[in-house]
């Protein structure tokens, strides 16, 4: 789910797993204790360490014992925390935090996985390890939803929603949502904004020509993922 | 060329801790620079002594050709992430504030913020107010400009207008440091700058940067399988749709999924900048 700030991603993600209602239409998933589900701002306890944080969460699901030990030292071990585990949560940098509570999450092996913009802020590096959970769990079977600012993570789901002021301005797999771009995309090697709807690439610009005719002197191009989101955009004709 | 803002072999060091280290570091006129590192990097403290906020160990740094001073930052316009605005002012306010700390004459508002004059910042959008913070940084006409992390958290269609300020300022001959964890705004700049550890790992344009590294991409029937066993194998894989896709070569990757059982459409392809800044950064770390 990709879309910047107060595009509605949050509300959606929570009205999915079940914590507001809608006013209208209908929103199914499994049962509550089958859900793992971040906000965008928590997910841990800053005031526990890493080892309390996970004992928290097994309790609350009822994981005791030998079981307890193995999915917590398994997962501690995942997200190469086991030598900060007596740390407290708030001492971690952001991207471990986000990785624990992604691993706190996933503790009680859930069907469905939502996490609200688990990568903002974090480096890259972080952010390959914290994909790296989120694809384990998707490849043992578990759903997973992601919302993102970050227009290149959205290749990375099998489903795209595009999302503008709470509406949905494309949705598909990444290569459907390129497919879909009406018309014609160029670019144009020069500083003057070529005429039409344009946007910059570096020093270069694009322009979009719905009617298939491309200005003088662009030289017409295969669209990427990123022109079919600026042109989704144009088309919905964002405000700023 | 005479640069704007420059670092020779700057080095830092807090007690034992060396944050940034032999840095040589320039901003041209016109030019658009990226600055990219982990968390940790240095880059902060970089920027910071290039301000003259911190004076190096060891090295040199110059801003304008001369050393960092108060009448030499005055040149700077400087976005931080945080916007480094006043919530509790208006649009107008705010502009008035800076007006009158950088003493520039009394000027308009700008088209873009006009409409939004006498509301508060706090009650704008995020895009909205990254576009108030441009519009008074850009005021006094800055000769270098410094950005952190500019487009963070705004939709398609305000980045790409962001960017367009970024870029009509750069072609008016200001020079442009950004620091950013997106690599869609990386893409953007004119010359990259990669930091690990406090050092220099890379540097070049967007091409020298990722040169011929490649990833192997993977397109298997079963995108499932062919993850766990070359995840299970300590391979670092990325998921894209249904193709998975993970450094190393085709080779080794083709061995292990027939060792599997698997079967897959193995090639090598060129990687991505995420993939090279990865790679970067895990190569310079191990050494």
């Amino acid at each position: 789910m990709v879309g910047g700030d107060g595009a509605g991603k949050s509300t959606l993600l929570r009205a999915l797993v079940g914590l507001v209602r809608l006013s209208a239409g209908t929103a199914r998933r499994p049962g509550k204790r089958s859900i793992g589900y971040i906000p965008a701002t928590a997910g841990l306890y800053v005031d526990l360490t890493v080892e309390k944080n996970l004992a928290f969460i097994g309790r609350a699901y009822g994981v005791t014992g030998a079981e307890y030990v193995t999915r917590s030292e398994g997962l501690l071990e995942r997200i190469g925390l086991t030598q900060a585990r007596s740390r407290l949560g708030g001492q971690l940098s952001g991207g471990m935090q986000r990785k624990l509570a992604v691993a706190m999450a996933l503790f009680h092996d859930p069907e469905l996985l939502v996490l609200d913009e688990p990568t903002t802020g974090v480096d890259p590096v972080s952010r390959a390890e914290l994909w790296r959970l989120i694809a384990r769990a998707a490849a043992r079977d578990t759903a997973v939803v992601v919302a993102t600012t970050y227009v290149d993570e959205a290749n990375r789901g099998s489903t795209v929603l595009l999302m503008d002021q709470g509406r949905a301005i494309a949705t598909g797999s990444p290569s459907d949502i390129i497919a879909a771009v009406p018309g014609a995309v160029g670019v144009v090697r020069d500083a003057v904004r070529p005429r039409g709807p344009s946007w910059r690439s570096g020093s270069s610009w694009r322009v979009w020509a719905p009617s298939d005719s491309l200005p003088e002197g662009a030289e017409s191009v295969t669209p990427t993922f990123d022109d079919a989101v600026m042109i989704a955009a144009l088309a919905d004709g964002e405000k700023a | 060329m005479d640069h704007l803002a420059e670092s020779r072999s700057a080095t830092i060091r807090f007690g034992d801790f060396t944050a940034v280290d032999d840095v040589d570091l320039a901003v041209g006129s016109g030019e658009v620079v990226g600055l990219l590192g982990a968390n940790g990097a240095g880059k902060t403290t970089l920027i910071r002594m290039l301000l003259g906020l911190l004076t190096p160990t060891r090295g040199t740094v110059s801003l304008f050709g001369g050393p960092p001073s108060r009448a030499t930052r005055r040149r700077v316009g400087y976005v931080p992430q945080t916007l480094g605005l006043y919530d509790d002012l208006t649009v107008q306010e705010n502009w008035a504030f800076t007006g009158a700390a950088f003493d520039t004459k009394e000027q308009a508002l700008p088209e873009s913020i006009a409409d939004s004059g006498h509301e508060l910042v706090g009650d704008l959008s995020l895009g909205l107010q990254r576009r108030v913070a441009f519009a008074v940084a850009f005021s006094h006409d800055p000769d270098l400009l410094i950005l952190d992390e500019p487009t963070s958290g705004v939709g398609p269609l305000s980045r790409a207008r962001l960017w367009e300020d970024i870029r009509a300022s750069a072609e008016n001959g200001t020079g442009v440091l950004v620091t950013t964890h997106n690599m869609e705004e990386a893409e953007q700049c004119d010359r990259l700058v990669f930091m690990v550890d406090g050092r220099v790992a890379a540097a070049g344009t967007l091409s020298d940067v990722i040169g011929d590294r490649q990833v192997v991409q993977v397109d298997s029937d079963d995108w499932r399988q062919a993850f766990s066993a070359l995840d299970g194998d300590g391979f670092v894989v990325q998921v894209q749709g249904d193709c998975l896709r993970v450094p190393g070569t085709p080779g080794q990757v083709d061995e292990l999924l027939r060792r599997h059982q698997l079967t897959g459409n193995v090639t090598a392809v060129p990687a991505n900048l995420e993939e090279t800044f990865f790679d970067i950064v895990t190569s310079a770390s191990r050494q």
